[in-house]
């Protein structure tokens, strides 16, 4: 009477195979690999591959096998000392345009990799590092808007011939007063075309005053802009400082994380996270040859030497038309007459003006972008490793200025990707908000390490105890509990490898309480069944009725935790999020593994005697 | 083996008188608690400066505070931090503590003093993400025991669902006042402590209440402090096994896991213990006083309603 049709004998034994082939990477550990990247941050090609493993070999430092994943090149080495050995041959050899770094590789065999099974990803409190969370200060980028306004309004209404009383700015607005009626009927009609983010209202409080706010629209812009332009500035920092498995990623509104595990410097990734870059835009130098001064040495006067970034020599003019804290937007697209690729840039007032007077001077002839950073270089002297501040200086981009051009323009005559690339690296260039550190947790590596031996210590022994206890109190039916706590605590770390969760300390204790609490489900059928035998009831009618009264009550009781469960997910942040998903992972994986694990095997042992007397309960 | 008889009969309802006026006394405690000692907010909340450092050896409290001394941070509090070799510094936010340069510069008079000191962990928190943990903290209490009293309703009854919410506020203000009174820090993994203490607390209680609904069901004679009694004398041997279990792991989390999960597993033991005594003896007897009745559970059905009234009339 307590059997299982054969469907779902075979469920349990698949689901128990695939939480076993998924939970197996785990088992393996990680081997020395060294990570090497294109320092720009564009995906490692098959062509890297061969020169690594050429480089490698020719300094008798020839890995164990190199593999590419998602644009990483990967090196893998049985020990530390060759892994560091190798390090060292590649960083010498590659040159600044490659980021060598030290990684641990997942030494998962290739089996288990052509099925998807990886690895759970470790938090950086269990494998060390930083954790940065960084805030865009909005507050100076918007008081730096309005004061732009503040003076291209004015300026506007000056070139229309609009007469103005007072233009000024107040908090986060920009006010207008005008002389007559006449006047500020006049101005909303001009300005409204011509600075459509603006909203123009009559100030309630004034006669003949506008008041000008952004829209909400623009606000949103700006502050977009903004944190996409710290991205991608932070991210071009992070890959100078040859992190593995660096993380920049914007959180929320306006603030930005930044992971950066197994850096134990912290004082090094905060001045590089704080650095700036800026751009100037410059005339060529006309008539001038640009070798013959490399080769003599001989720079004209008035004029610089810069190389563009193919390494040609170039002569640019010392007069500076406009710099990168003047640049307002960039942005890459379509011209939209032509089609072809091109990138749209937006001055502020000030440089709009001087670009437009020295463009109107120079149709025809070439303008350069000079892009300039401050950048942390590592060179090696006698086998010793140096590290300089530099300062350095590249022509990004040169183009013939085709006619009179001022706030807005485009470059064209691009590649696509061409146009993406300069307009990131313009507004990496343009005066980024500023950004403060608002939270910072660093981890040391030992302290790491001693946190995932506590962690799994805690883990066996919370586990033993509990089949021990399990084992004594139920006898017979306490194995087949223990049986479906080990299967539960694979099938958890099987989905956490599955859905690449990130292994957290709270995420241990997550899977602690869960194996504590995971039996609750069977400690309530179990006593049912007791209940059931107390009254009288047949062992087979027992089993029954026990599993499917106590149904009720495991639903209700585990919905509930659930419920705590998804919304400590919604609140948290990191660490406790690692926490609420080994939780709710857990209740979902012990219903299944308490209520359909148990049975089958109980109806197994049971199911098929028929006078069946007594029970091991 | 059995450590609760199968069939006791203990009047759990009649020691109600008893266990309210238990529940108010440490519900008043912690409020008097509160009121003097406030909670000790972990930088998590208050913002500043957390550094923890190792050294070699086993090293003196007062050599640390005089390197921090020279270093210009005179208000650090200084403590070791699970043993001898370990040291923990504390800045508050008010003490200077408003920049991630804090922790460098802890450091570098630190290695000043002795060179052998290796950092092991840092924490930051600016002011303002302190206080906006402490208003998302609070609100991810308030939502959970919402969405849980919206379940209980619809799964059980409004008088039930007071029961339990009674019965997981009282877990929570009980383990906070402990908390309070014997000055443990609260930070972000107490909090989340919490919310398991109020999933778990309900899970108890939903089990008994489940029971209870069971025997109004079978018990049609019986009063409701009968029915409830019995309920909770059928659940009394689950109720004790899983928070036994539960609170096996969770010793082994307190003494293993290490101190930087410590508050969590304090935070849990004391709430799962508390949880496991309300569930006996707070939120049923609430129900009770609310006058929860077998009609409360299962409305006669409108055709029955309809005949009833037909016979008064």
């Amino acid at each position: 009477m307590n059997r299982y049709p054969l469907w779902k004998y075979l469920l349990l034994l698949f689901v128990l195979a695939a939480g076993v082939l998924y939970a197996l990477p785990n088992l393996y550990g990680e081997q020395p690999a060294v990570q090497v990247s294109n320092a720009g941050g564009d995906a490692a090609t098959q062509a890297l591959v061969q020169r690594v493993r050429s480089t490698l070999t020719d300094a008798d430092a020839a890995p164990e096998d190199i593999t590419l994943e998602e644009g990483r090149l990967l090196a893998l080495y049985k020990s530390t000392e060759a892994q560091l050995r190798a390090a060292g041959v590649l960083k010498r050899q590659l040159g600044n345009d490659y980021t060598v770094a030290l990684n641990l590789a997942p030494s998962t065999p290739d089996w288990l990799r052509a099925v998807g099974a990886e690895p759970m990803a470790l938090g950086l409190d269990l494998r060390g590092g930083v954790h940065f969370l960084l805030e865009v200060d909005m507050e100076t980028v918007f008081n730096e808007t309005y004061d732009r306004y503040a003076r291209d309004i004015p300026r506007f209404l000056r070139d229309e011939s609009i007469r103005y009383s007072r233009a000024s700015r107040e908090g986060d607005s920009v006010r207008l007063q005008f002389p007559n009626a006449q006047g500020l009927n006049e101005a909303q009609d001009a300005l409204g075309g011509e600075f459509d983010v603006l909203r123009f209202n009559e100030a309630p409080d004034a006669d003949n005053t506008l008041v000008a706010t952004l829209t909400e629209t623009e606000q949103q812009r700006i502050t977009d802009f903004a944190l996409q332009q710290n991205l991608t500035t932070l991210r071009n920092r992070v890959n100078e400082l040859g992190v593995a498995e660096p993380l920049v990623q914007r959180q929320g509104e306006s603030r930005i994380v930044v992971e950066l595990p197994g850096v134990q410097d912290t004082a090094e990734a905060k001045r590089l996270l704080g650095k700036t870059a800026t751009l100037e835009y410059r005339l060529v130098a006309q008539g001038q040859d640009a070798q013959a001064a490399e080769r003599s040495g001989n720079v004209p006067a008035g004029t610089e030497l810069y190389k563009t970034r193919d390494g040609r020599p170039i002569l640019l003019e010392q007069d500076v038309i406009a710099s990168g804290d003047q640049l307002v937007d960039a942005s890459s697209g379509f011209d939209q007459q032509s089609g072809s690729p091109a990138v749209f840039v937006t001055l502020d007032g000030q440089a709009a003006s001087k670009m437009f007077d020295t463009t109107s001077a120079h149709v025809g002839d070439p303008m350069a972008v000079l892009f300039i950073e401050n950048r942390i270089d590592t060179r090696y002297e006698n086998g010793e490793e140096i590290r300089e501040r530099k300062k350095v200086e590249e022509v990004i981009s040169v183009a013939n200025i085709r006619s009179a051009f001022g706030k807005r323009f485009q470059t064209t005559g691009l590649e696509r990707g061409e146009a993406h690339d300069l307009a990131l690296l313009l507004r990496a260039g343009a005066l980024a908000a500023p950004v403060n550190i608002v939270e910072e947790r660093t981890i040391g590596p030992s302290l790491g390490a001693d946190n995932i031996a506590q962690g799994r210590l805690a883990v066996i022994v919370g586990f033993v105890l509990v089949i021990a206890f399990m084992a004594i109190y139920y006898r017979g039916f306490g194995l087949f509990a223990n049986a479906a706590l080990l299967m539960n605590l694979v099938l958890i770390v099987a989905l956490l490898s599955l859905l690449q969760a990130t292994l957290t300390l709270p995420g241990i204790a997550g899977i602690v309480l869960t194996v504590g609490m995971a039996v609750d489900a069977n400690v309530l059928i179990f006593e049912r069944i007791r209940e059931e035998l107390g009254a009288g009831n047949t062992p087979q009618s027992a089993i029954k009725s026990g599993y499917d009264k106590a149904f009720s009550s495991i639903a209700d009781a585990n919905v509930t935790t659930l419920i705590a469960a998804i919304v400590l997910f919604g609140f948290g942040t990191g660490p406790i999020k690692g926490f609420a998903v080994t939780l709710s992972l857990g209740i979902i994986t012990s219903m299944f593994t308490a209520i359909v694990g148990t049975r089958a095997i109980a109806n197994l042992v049971y199911g098929r005697k028929r006078r069946l007397q007594k029970l091991s309960i | 083996m059995r450590l609760i008889k199968s069939n006791t009969s203990i009047d759990f309802i009649s020691y109600g008188k008893y266990a309210i006026i238990f529940s108010a006394l440490l519900i008043l405690m912690s409020f008097v608690s509160f009121s003097m000692e406030k909670l000790s907010f972990g930088v998590d909340f208050t913002g500043g400066v957390v550094v923890e450092v190792g050294y070699p050896d086993a090293v003196a409290l007062d050599e640390v505070r005089g390197a921090l001394d020279e270093g210009g941070y005179p208000g650090a509090t200084v403590q070791h931090f699970g043993s001898s070799d370990a040291v923990m510094i504390r800045l508050a936010s008010e003490e200077g503590a408003e920049s991630s340069e804090v922790s460098t510069q802890v450091m570098q008079s630190l290695h000043a003093d002795n060179s052998a000191a290796e950092l092991r962990r840092v924490e930051f928190v600016g002011p303002q993400v302190g206080d906006e943990l402490i208003n998302k903290g609070g609100l991810a209490l308030l939502y959970t025991v919402i969405a849980i009293l919206i379940y209980v309703i619809v799964r059980f009854h409004w008088k039930l669902a007071a029961g339990a919410v009674a019965a997981l506020v009282h877990d929570v203000l009980i383990t906070l006042g402990v908390f309070s009174l014997f000055h443990l820090d609260f930070d972000l993994t107490v909090l989340a402590a919490l919310l398991a203490v109020i999933g778990y607390s309900l899970n108890d209680t939903i089990v008994v209440f489940d029971r209870i609904r069971e025997n109004f069901r079978r018990m049609r004679k019986a009063t409701p402090v009968e029915v409830v009694n019995a309920s909770i004398n059928q659940t009394l041997s689950r109720t004790l096994m899983t928070s036994g279990t539960t609170i096996l792991t969770l010793l082994a989390l307190f003494f293993l896991g290490g101190e930087v999960i410590h508050g969590f597993a304090t935070a849990l033991l004391i709430g799962i213990f508390i949880g496991t005594y309300s569930s006996i003896f707070v939120a049923s007897a609430l129900a009770l006083r609310l006058k929860i009745t077998s009609q409360d559970l299962f409305p006669p059905k409108e055709e029955d309603a309809e005949k009833a009234s037909r016979v008064t009339r």
